[in-house]
């Protein structure tokens, strides 16, 4: 951190004052520097930098899809307005006063953090296993990521047609083994939909939480270990006091990026329960008002308060867990 | 190879200067459910062998929704990618300002169609889309079935209600452990505002909103109609109708397990197919009515065709959707796809009652068909639907009777309206 500092007062004042110390080979580098990111930077200015401008923008206006140049900016009214009436009764307007959205929030904090608690858990215990030796490891290793490398839209299908009342096998093994007597509406019912959506989630994305994970396990030393079982500790506690510690730094980085990743969920509720208002998330509303509904700059305000939620998680969780994306401990 | 490509170019540049009016590339969008797509390129293969332009078809997911997002961004895009697009009935008041007005050169063919469906493809008088073809749901009933216990096909849902408890209960007693009274639409989806739409009017509880744009849904006969429905599920529904859509019931029914289904004309080609159970034992009639003096409600679907105004080729777009919606292709469409001609005197047609023997049947269900109130409530139809039918599903799921929130609807529906629609 200091030392990003510091570079950052060294570029801004190279140009016009000669700082002291400051050869003119690291000026000569930091120029050089500068121009290899230009293109980089161009690139984020218009991918992410200039939609992110629009939905802020729209957020603030009336737009709605069919006359989006014909926006009127009107403040602060899509996330929170009053008005009082002639009876001096006060009518509050927004999505800070929506429940529809205050259930999608709710939604998708449940939703995000019990699926990253159990893809860190699963993760971990299928990182242990395959960082173990044994035969075929290549096979299993490649094998355990296929439900992550089939796309999202293809694996929700297989799973919304696996998970179907009538047809689906999921219920079929259930009746043959006696559990159930008629089949359940997995996703349609309001008491099982959040499940159904969690289980396919956990398990499309665990083997990426193992992969990140047992990238941590391999740079952990062998000989911590060999010293470990000279002296005669349980490997219970080895794993709390060695291993957990010293993959720690990986772990946490996949977690951030996996809850990152789980507030914005929209292709897995959209193909499997699109209209349950029990799984409906932030992201899926925020669709449903950009371009089923013609609320537009409504929708934009919801995509603008999400981002808003992510960054300041993503900050918050980089300073309180001490995370270095570099892979080190601070 | 660089002389070459360069003649080349010169001679298409040669040919275009020569003949700029002869030949237009056209783009048709549509929803790509098998027998349409190839319908469609039959139908170009004789637009280009007729006028010369010819016709290159987007596929697009058969989900309306889908369609009608996609569709919309383009629209609002002005993007002149697209010619011609297949638009679902309710889509005409969304996407008005978008298209071209078609009435001047619909003025001699228009009137040869139902006009309940030129009704619902005109904005402020303005011809929006060309219909293309039509759907309207119907009741599904095993003719066997109410043979063998010596009924009729009911005219009320009450009557409904009883002949299907008794035959399920008895077909149950006799061994057919997973015999189903009724099956119909009723995951919160587009589906259930059509079947909700049609237990309402159907029992004079109204249209949702009228066509003068009045909220009419909160009385005492829409609530009745929503609460009797509730009363199915469980009983002659199973729970789990609940997440039903189209094709949960059609799979139901098709397996033979079902004495009643509420479906589109699709359903019916499909249930006469080879691998069908009920093949050849079920018959088709108007959908119940609340009371006898109460008239059957079908929710009005179909397709239609619409010039986009981002077209470049305007007039040969609007001579190709002209072309489509003909009576000659209609009918060929009828035969074909079993796809119901819009075209009131096809459904006399001597040919198509020969091949499609039931859709000369359809003709009365079309005749009692009720739209949508995308008319009069514009750009805002999708959130007044998604309210409907989420109010119905809340219902019939047990959460607050029809009465209460039918009125929180009404509430609802109202704020949604501000001033005007």
């Amino acid at each position: 951190m200091t030392s990003q500092n510091l570079n950052v007062t060294d570029a801004r004042n190279a140009p016009t004052v000669k700082v002291l110390g400051t050869s003119e080979l690291t000026q000569e580098r930091l120029r050089a520097a500068m121009w290899f990111l230009v293109p980089m930077l161009l690139v984020l200015a218009v991918v992410a930098g200039w939609p992110l401008y629009r939905t802020i923008y729209f957020s603030l206006t009336n737009a709605s899809l069919t006359s989006l140049s014909g926006a009127t900016f009107v403040g602060f009214d899509n996330y929170y307005s009053s008005t009082t009436l002639k009876s001096g009764k006060v009518l509050y307007d927004g999505i800070l006063v929506d429940s529809d959205w205050w259930n999608a929030v709710w939604n998708t904090i449940r939703f995000s953090v019990v699926s990253v608690v159990l893809e860190a858990f699963f993760g971990m215990i299928v990182a242990l296993f395959l960082n173990a030796d044994f035969k075929g490891r290549g096979i299993v290793r490649a094998a355990i990521l296929v439900p992550w490398a089939i796309p999202t839209i293809v694996s929700a299908k297989m799973w919304s047609w696996m998970l179907n009342d009538q047809f689906g096998i999921i219920n079929d093994v259930l009746k043959r083994l006696g559990f159930i007597e008629k089949g359940i509406a997995w996703t349609a019912s309001d008491a099982t939909a959040m499940l159904a959506v969690l289980v396919v989630d956990v398990w499309k994305t665990t083997p990426f939480m193992a992969l990140l994970i047992l990238a941590g396990l391999q740079q952990i030393p062998k000989d911590i270990y060999e010293a470990a079982d000279v002296d005669g500790v349980h490997p219970v506690k080895q794993f709390f006091r060695i291993t957990l510690p010293l993959v720690r730094p990986a772990l946490m980085v996949a977690i951030i990026f996996r809850m990152l990743d789980a507030m914005r969920i929209f292709d897995l509720i959209y193909v499997l329960t699109p209209n349950s208002s029990s799984t409906k998330t932030i992201s899926v509303l925020a669709k449903e008002n950009l371009f089923d509904f013609d609320k537009f700059a409504y929708g934009s305000a919801e995509s603008t308060v999400l981002f808003l939620i992510i960054a300041v998680m993503a900050a918050l969780y980089i300073w309180l867990g001490k995370v270095r994306f570099d892979g080190g401990d601070r | 190879m660089k002389f070459t490509s360069m003649f080349i170019g010169a001679l298409t540049g040669a040919t275009m200067l020569c003949s700029p009016a002869l030949s237009a590339e056209l783009k048709f969008v549509t929803g790509a459910t098998g027998a349409d797509i190839e319908f469609a390129q039959k139908t170009f293969a004789a637009f280009e062998k007729a006028t010369g332009n010819k016709v290159t078809i987007v596929p697009m997911p058969s989900s309306t929704t889908d369609q009608f997002g996609q569709y919309k961004l383009w629209l609002a895009a002005g993007s002149s990618d697209i010619d011609v697009y297949m638009t679902d009935v309710i889509w005409a008041p969304q996407l008005a300002d978008q298209f071209v007005d078609l009435t001047d050169a619909s003025k001699d063919v228009i009137k040869a169609h139902f006009p309940s469906i030129v009704e619902s493809q005109t904005v402020n008088g303005k011809v929006v889309a060309l219909p293309y073809f039509t759907d309207a749901p119907a009741l599904y009933y095993r003719k066997d079935l109410l043979d063998k216990y010596g009924k009729k096909a009911p005219a009320t849902w009450d009557d409904l209600a009883t002949i299907a408890k008794e035959i399920q209960d008895k077909e149950r007693a006799a061994g057919n452990k997973d015999m189903q009274g009724f099956v119909f639409q009723g995951n919160a989806y587009e589906g259930l505002t059509c079947d909700a739409l049609e237990w309402v009017k159907s029992s004079g509880g109204g249209q949702i909103v009228e066509a003068d744009g009045s909220i009419s849904i909160n009385n005492p006969k829409a609530a009745a109609a929503i609460e009797r429905a509730k009363s199915w599920v469980g009983s002659i529904s199973p729970a789990g109708v609940l997440g039903y859509q189209e094709e949960d019931s059609r799979g139901i029914w098709q397996t033979g397990n079902a004495v009643f289904m509420r479906n589109w004309p699709y359903a019916y080609g499909l249930g006469n197919s080879a691998d069908s159970k009920v093949k050849n034992q079920f018959g088709v009639v108007p959908l119940p009515a609340g009371s006898a003096s109460d008239k059957s409600a079908a929710t009005l679907g179909g397709w239609n065709l619409a010039v986009s105004k981002y077209s470049k080729n305007q007039k040969e777009a609007i001579q190709l959707a002209l072309f489509m919606a003909s009576a000659e292709n209609q009918k060929a469409n009828a035969l074909f796809a079993s796809h119901l001609p819009t075209i009131v005197a096809l459904y006399d047609d001597a040919d198509i009652a020969a091949k499609q023997p039931i859709i000369p049947q359809w003709k009365n269900v079309f005749l009692n068909a009720v739209p949508r109130p995308s008319a009069p409530t514009k750009v805002k139809y999708n959130e007044v639907s998604s309210l409907f039918w989420n109010a119905v599903h809340d219902t019939m799921s047990g959460k607050g009777s029809a009465k209460d929130n039918l009125e929180v609807l009404e509430a609802k529906i109202t704020k949604l309206k501000g001033a005007n629609w």
